[in-house]
């Protein structure tokens, strides 16, 4: 079930990650893709990486929540990705992954298309994101990093899992 | 705030609620030493800490308190319920203050010389005139005090959330205060006060750990139950494997190990209740009333979740008992009962529940004043309320807006009583119900499950998701059809659609249905499967069926809460993880009846099907359920039948023709239901009717069952031998006509005086009049009055029951119906047939003479105005009692 387990500490969000990107010389990122765009998540946000889940409906939710998961006895609120960045939904079939990350003590599970390998990048290579950026990435994203080929987008996990629940 | 003071205030608060405990017993038995010694060391503990720790003011005033009790230690001073008073009042000084300290962290400003002055006065027996004043009559004392201290009002004023320092108002503003500090403590079990011994907690061993470590404990001992069922889940598809044996120890461990953190989290409801003395005794200082409270049960335990949650609607009960129930001594007295009331409250474990009783011996709930204030506040109407039994009408006092009180007083009857108490009772998966009988007092019995943490509930699917529903809410479930084809027969309740909006018909009621799929939006309701199943769940006072695909097993689950930006979604009390791993959401049946209009909407509705049910004059009567006369499925009143029997065929004989059987030494006429004898089978079951010294036996196929259900009769009785049809467990059901087939054994059955038209004794009466509303309200008014009745909308009706040969003891008719009015009526039935010489009532909306005149040249006996019920029954019972002259 588990591909990966990191044994990190807890994410600390009151740390903001651009900070460490423009003051350390380099970032650790999870990348992963999501509607083929490379993503990434500093690497001490994340507790888990999972792969296919059975994920229980939860009728009446925000369209934005898949659903919930049992983690090792924890019940996790599974949050699809591609909606959350209002992207077209996945193709029917389609095998996804998981992130799992923790914010106010209850734990989150961030549906991806793929999540590939761990990156340590060069600080140098990350940028602000361009003022051009569509909202809904702006949103999300702290900034971008120049990779050999591709841009990786660093994703804001706080603002991710912050979504509105609806009084 | 420092540790120090932090253990401070944890002791000092435990000290506290036992020092309430303690004086209360003090002042019952002025004598015992032991317990004044008690508790002068424990005033004298908090005064020593507070030197130590800095706290200057609490010191002052607990030197003060220590001062008078030193005086009564040494006998220098002597026990009276004023100087209790004075040593109550210093100790709530000192929880306030220790309030504010556990909030602040530092001592409120202002000072308590006021309460110190007069404490050191009664120290220095400066005060004996007032002191034996108060003896007298507590509650003067209450009144004296201030006389003497008001240059104290500016510093209590200051110190603004310390109320309980003003010795002004010392009962009535004690129990808020240290409420909130008390629920941090894990308290002692506290001294059983019904006992004169003097019963100081002793001291076990015994470590303080906070609520947050148990509470983690529990998570993960959860974590525990549902991974060990689900290796057993694993473990159950594989026969022979290695790991069964350790596995089957683990499950055993496991389940020892839950139980065993179950118990850290239990705590003697005691814990909940060693405030309540306190509470009786100033109440009775407050009231004048004399009150001995008796707890029973102390020692019985439940979760400590529950035990928070119902400390304060128990305070509440424990008031109004106190101030409603009881009765003044002089009252008392005049109603013949011992000056001193009692109110008891008792526990105990039953099932999986709490049972607590709290009982006082007063002068119970006045219906009348109930009814009255019931309709001025609009809750029922007039007929509503003149349909609805007793018990059912003190039940209003569970409902908002409603307080028999005919005075407010500071202690209750402002009349947001008793509906909060039921609504938080319910919030907690528990109910609550009343009994009360007029000058004996008042019963509230409360049951509250154990445990909240671990419930079993319902799994259920709906829309291809499953859900788990609380077992505590569900009544019953009921297997249904969608379609309109009743081709599952007679037995098989269908869904019925009132535009749309889906119904069921369970046992004469119509049931409110929401459709689960629908609710949570899951879809439209897949139509083209018929099967169905509804699961009737119990929302407060309210029944809803929820519509669901299929039920599966039940299951013990854990709840836990949902994630926070779910929160807004008011359908789920909380999520779980299922035996195979599966998370699934657990349907909270309260938001669902929100979210459907169930609590709204039908609430007035529901009620009217209480009053329906009301019509049966009695609630529910046992039946016992037979086949007869090929398969007919029938029943009778099983209070009619003296016993049953299976005789073998040999023994039924033949005399002139009829069928005999020799029954203990004398000779019982047989009758069959269908008039033939079924000559293969090789015994005959039979329900004997006895009455006096003659017995009848009816030949009937098979006794099926005894069920308990309301009996109420739709009128089809086109055969002679059956009242009608009834719906009796969910299936229409003919009832026997017990009189009809006793004549058949017995030709002179009832003429053995006294008569009787009933094996059952109730007269028998026929109402006929075309409004429905009407004959709902009379049923029910005749019912009560004794008389069994049989109503028709019209005399075309009436006329036809008489030429089916139905019988009975008198006829009461309208006059205004459409078709044959009610003198036609009368002419007819005067005329000639089996009725001609029943008594015969016209009820007439207007009762002048005129129409007297004309009813009676018709052949009423007599004309009654409508709507005077009393004159009616009256008539009736004169008529009907006496033999009717011919």
């Amino acid at each position: 079930m588990t591909t990966e387990t990191l044994d990190r500490p807890a994410f600390r969000p009151d740390r903001p990650i651009s900070d460490t990107a423009t003051g350390v010389e380099t970032q650790v990122l999870v990348t992963l893709t999501v509607a083929g765009q490379l993503c990434g998540i500093p690497v001490l946000a994340v507790r888990d990486i999972l792969g296919e889940q059975v994920i229980t409906r939860i009728p009446l939710a925000p369209p934005e929540i898949a659903g919930s998961l049992n983690l090792r006895g924890r019940i996790v609120t599974a949050i699809d990705l591609r909606r959350r960045l209002r992207l077209p939904p996945a193709p029917d079939g389609q095998a996804r992954m998981s992130v799992v990350a923790e914010q106010g003590g209850e734990l989150y599970a961030l549906l991806v298309d793929s999540v590939s390998e761990v990156l340590s990048l060069d600080a140098s290579l990350f940028e602000r994101n361009p003022p051009t950026l569509e909202k809904t990435w702006a949103q999300f994203s702290t900034g971008i990093f120049r990779l050999d080929g591709r841009l990786l987008v660093v994703l804001d996990v706080v603002r991710l899992l912050a979504l509105p629940g609806e009084e | 705030m420092d540790d120090l003071l932090s253990d401070f205030l944890t002791e000092t608060n435990e000290s506290l609620a036992e020092l309430d405990v303690a004086l209360v017993t003090l002042e019952r038995t002025p004598d015992d030493a032991e317990t004044l010694s008690f508790i002068f060391r424990m005033v004298h503990t908090i005064k020593g800490t507070c030197g130590f720790l800095g706290l200057p003011r609490l010191e002052r005033v607990a030197h003060a308190g220590e001062n008078i009790l030193g005086k009564l230690r040494d006998r220098t001073l002597t026990v009276t319920p004023a100087v209790v008073s004075q040593v109550l009042a210093a100790i709530d000084a000192i929880k306030a203050i220790v309030t504010t300290l556990s909030t602040t962290g530092a001592e409120p400003p202002g000072d308590d010389a006021a309460l110190i002055a007069e404490l050191n006065a009664t120290a220095a027996n400066e005060a004996p005139a007032i002191e034996s004043l108060a003896s007298q009559f507590p509650s003067v004392a209450a009144n004296s005090v201030p006389a003497m201290q008001t240059p104290g009002a500016e510093g209590a004023e200051a110190t603004g959330a310390t109320p309980a320092a003003v010795p002004v108002a010392p009962i009535a503003t004690i129990a808020p205060a240290p409420a909130a500090v008390e629920n941090t403590v894990p308290g002692k079990a506290p001294a059983a006060i019904a006992a004169p011994a003097p019963n100081i907690p002793a001291a076990t061993q015994t470590i303080r750990v906070t609520v947050d470590v148990l509470e983690n404990l529990m998570t993960l001992v959860s974590e525990l139950v549902l991974t060990r069922n689900q290796l057993l889940q694993l473990a159950r598809t594989q026969e022979n494997s290695a790991f069964t044996v350790p596995l089957q120890r683990l499950s055993h461990i496991t389940s020892d190990l839950q139980e065993g953190v179950m118990k850290t989290r239990m705590q003697p409801i005691g814990n909940a209740w060693n405030k309540l003395p306190r509470l009786v005794r100033d109440l009775s200082h407050d009231l004048g009333k004399k009150i001995e409270l008796t707890m029973i049960g102390t020692e019985t335990e439940l979760d400590r979740q529950v035990l928070e949650l119902i400390k304060d609607p128990l305070t509440h009960m424990i008031r109004n008992s106190g101030d409603h129930g009881l009765e003044t001594p002089a009252e008392r007295r005049a109603a013949g009962k011992p000056e001193t009331g009692t109110i008891v409250l008792n526990a105990y474990h039953e099932g999986g529940y709490i049972i607590l009783e709290i009982s006082d011996d007063g002068r119970g709930l006045a219906v009348d004043r109930i009814r009255a204030k019931a309709l001025s506040s609009g809750l029922a109407t007039e007929p509503e309320l003149a349909a609805m039994t007793d018990s059912q009408i003190q039940r209003f006092i569970f409902r908002a807006g409603l307080s028999t009180a005919a005075t407010v007083s500071s202690v209750s009857g402002r009349g947001v009583g008793m509906d909060v108490v039921k609504t938080n009772i319910e919030k907690i998966g528990g109910t609550i119900d009343l009994k009360s009988t007029a000058g004996q007092g008042t019963t509230f019995t409360v049951k509250i499950p154990l445990t909240l943490a671990i419930v079993s509930a319902l799994i259920v699917e709906a829309g291809k998701e499953r859900f788990a529903i609380p077992q505590l809410s569900v009544v019953e479930l009921v297997r249904a059809s969608r379609g309109q084809d009743k081709a599952g027969g007679t037995g098989n309740s269908v869904i019925e659609r009132i535009n749309d909006t889906p119904v069921l018909r369970l046992r004469n009621r119509l049931l409110p249905l929401v459709c689960l799929t629908e609710v949570l939006n899951l879809g439209k309701e897949d139509r083209g499967e018929n099967a169905a199943h509804v699961v009737v769940a119990q929302v407060g006072q309210q029944i809803m069926g929820i519509i669901v695909d299929r039920v599966f097993d039940t299951e013990e689950i854990v709840v836990k809460p949902v994630a926070p930006i779910l929160r807004h979604v008011t359908m789920f009390s909380g999520n779980t993880i299922l035996g195979d791993g599966s998370v699934i959401m657990i349907l909270d049946p309260n938001g669902i009846a929100r979210a459907s209009n169930v609590s709204a909407g039908t609430e007035s509705k529901l009620l009217r099907h209480n009053v329906i049910d009301a019509q049966t004059t009695t609630d529910k009567t046992a039946m016992l359920l037979f086949r007869a006369g090929g398969s007919q499925r029938m029943a009778v009143p099983l209070g009619l039948v003296a016993r049953l029997e299976d005789i073998p065929r040999a023994k039924i004989e033949m005399s002139c023709g009829s069928p005999v059987t020799q029954y203990r030494g004398k000779l019982m006429p047989l009758v069959a239901i269908d008039g033939s004898l079924d000559p293969d089978r090789p015994t005959q079951p039979l329900l004997v009717f006895a009455e006096g010294d003659r017995t009848m036996g009816l030949m009937v196929d098979e006794i099926v069952d005894v069920v308990e259900d309301r009996l109420e009769i739709e009128l089809a009785a086109n055969r002679p031998g059956l009242l009608g049809t009834a719906v009796i467990g969910g299936q229409a059901t003919d009832v026997l006509d017990t009189g009809y087939w006793l004549m058949q054994a017995w030709e002179d059955w009832f003429r053995g005086a006294p008569r009787k038209s009933n094996a059952d004794g109730q007269k028998h009466i026929l109402l006929v009049d075309d409004s429905a509303f009407f004959r709902q309200l009379m049923i029910p008014a005749l019912g009560a009055a004794g008389f069994r009745v049989t109503a028709v909308g019209g005399a075309a009706e009436a006329l036809r029951l008489r030429d089916s040969g139905a019988l009975f003891d008198a006829i009461v008719s309208d006059i205004e119906m459409p078709g044959m009015d009610g003198f036609e009526f009368a002419r007819t039935v005067r005329a000639g047939g089996p009725w001609a010489k029943l008594p015969l009532f016209a009820m007439t909306g207007h009762a002048d003479l005129q129409h007297a005149e004309v009813g009676h040249d018709a052949g009423f006996t007599d004309c009654v105005a409508k709507f005077e019920r009393e004159a009616l029954v009256a008539c009736l019972r004169a008529c009907v009692t006496e033999p009717v002259h011919a």
